[in-house]
């Protein structure tokens, strides 16, 4: 009888990331970038700025049928001091931005940022003289996750991403010029 | 209480400062004239027959084509024993949108004030602190003034690119 779905043909993609590098019988040597990459995506603090509908697909990610615990991102740390990942679920209006960019600018390097949904991208259906039309216009983003709101596998990709990103990008990367460019178009040191 | 003794009171008292009398969904509602406003809410507020002791809200509306009375204050007002609603509407013209603060009155309408002299630009004389409320503070323009195109094409913080409509 015809199933759907009979078997995940995904699982072969699935195998445990093991970093590039030189394997032998009871060793693996590889470089200090993979191995630290590798550590940190897996353990991930989010810092939840959710303001609206977009937060509450984000509780639901954060509950038992999606957990985002799977992931290594179990922790909600709720100070910026502690996290590493800015999660911003909802419409930020022009007046909470200077919020949200003190918020950010109390995390520490390294630190990633997450649009969740349509306003934190773009505004939104807000076209409005006082919705911020997109945190990127105060913040640099470095993962949108598009949906209004998306859906909590919406959210669990972006974070994926943000995984990806963490394994591999240099530990260097946060002093390179490119960076440092970027961050002085936010006007932020 | 009713209409017609509101009106009776109104027009003794106040003669040429009220008028327009009408009900309208359910509320009964009267123009005055903008610099009688604190007369007449004292007036309802403390005579005893009236008893108007509950300011609901402040709002405006404005008006582009009302030469003149271009802003219109509403004024709602519930009498809380005989359950009684009355609507209040003055006039003031755009260029010089002045009106009397209702605050020594009724202590509420401090942040009502503020809220539609946040959106409107009105000015009420004597207010304590008038400053923006829900706005950034920043903001150098009244927001809810019927003087700005629906799609604004001077904006430059919409990315239509988002929107298919770049």
């Amino acid at each position: 009888m015809g199933r759907p779905v009979q078997y995940n043909t995904n699982l072969d993609n699935k195998k445990p990331v093991i970093p590039e590098g030189y394997s032998g019988e009871g060793f693996h040597a590889t470089t200090l970038d993979h191995l630290i990459g590798l550590g940190r995506s897996h353990s991930l603090w989010p810092l939840p700025f959710a303001t609206s509908c977009c937060g509450i697909e984000f509780m639901a990610t954060m509950g038992s049928n999606y957990d985002l615990g799977r992931f290594g991102a179990e922790r909600m740390g709720f100070t910026p001091r502690q996290c590493d990942v800015l999660l911003v679920a909802g419409t930020i209006s022009k007046k909470l931005a200077p919020v949200l960019r003190q918020v950010y600018l109390q995390m520490a390097e390294p630190r990633w940022v997450v649009a969740i949904g349509a306003c934190a991208s773009s505004g939104g259906i807000f076209d409005s003289y006082s919705v911020l039309q997109g945190i990127d216009q105060v913040i640099p983003v470095d993962v949108y996750v598009p949906g209004c709101p998306p859906r909590p596998e919406g959210i669990l990709d972006g974070i994926m991403r943000i995984q990806d990103l963490v394994k591999n990008e240099s530990i260097r990367r946060r002093t390179h010029p490119r960076y440092k460019q970027l961050m002085e178009s936010y006007g932020i040191e | 209480m009713t209409n017609e003794q509101i009106q009776q009171a109104l027009s003794s008292r106040f003669g040429d400062g009220v008028w327009g009398f009408e009900e309208t969904f359910g509320i009964f509602s009267c123009y005055i004239k903008a610099d009688l406003n604190m007369d007449i809410l004292r007036f309802l507020n403390e005579e005893p027959s009236m008893g108007f002791q509950f300011l609901t809200d402040i709002t405006a509306v404005h008006f582009p084509d009302k030469k003149d009375e271009e802003l219109c204050i509403v004024y709602h007002l519930h009498n809380l024993v005989a359950n009684k609603r009355l609507r209040l509407r003055a006039s003031v013209p755009i260029s010089r949108p002045d009106i009397e603060t209702a605050v020594p009155l009724y202590s509420g309408a401090n942040w009502m004030e503020r809220e539609t002299y946040d959106f409107f630009g009105v000015n009420f004389v004597g207010h304590p602190n008038l400053v923006r409320i829900l706005n950034a503070d920043e903001m150098n323009y009244f927001p809810m003034r019927k003087e700005y195109p629906m799609e604004d094409p001077t904006r430059t913080d919409k990315d239509d690119e988002m929107f298919g409509r770049g």
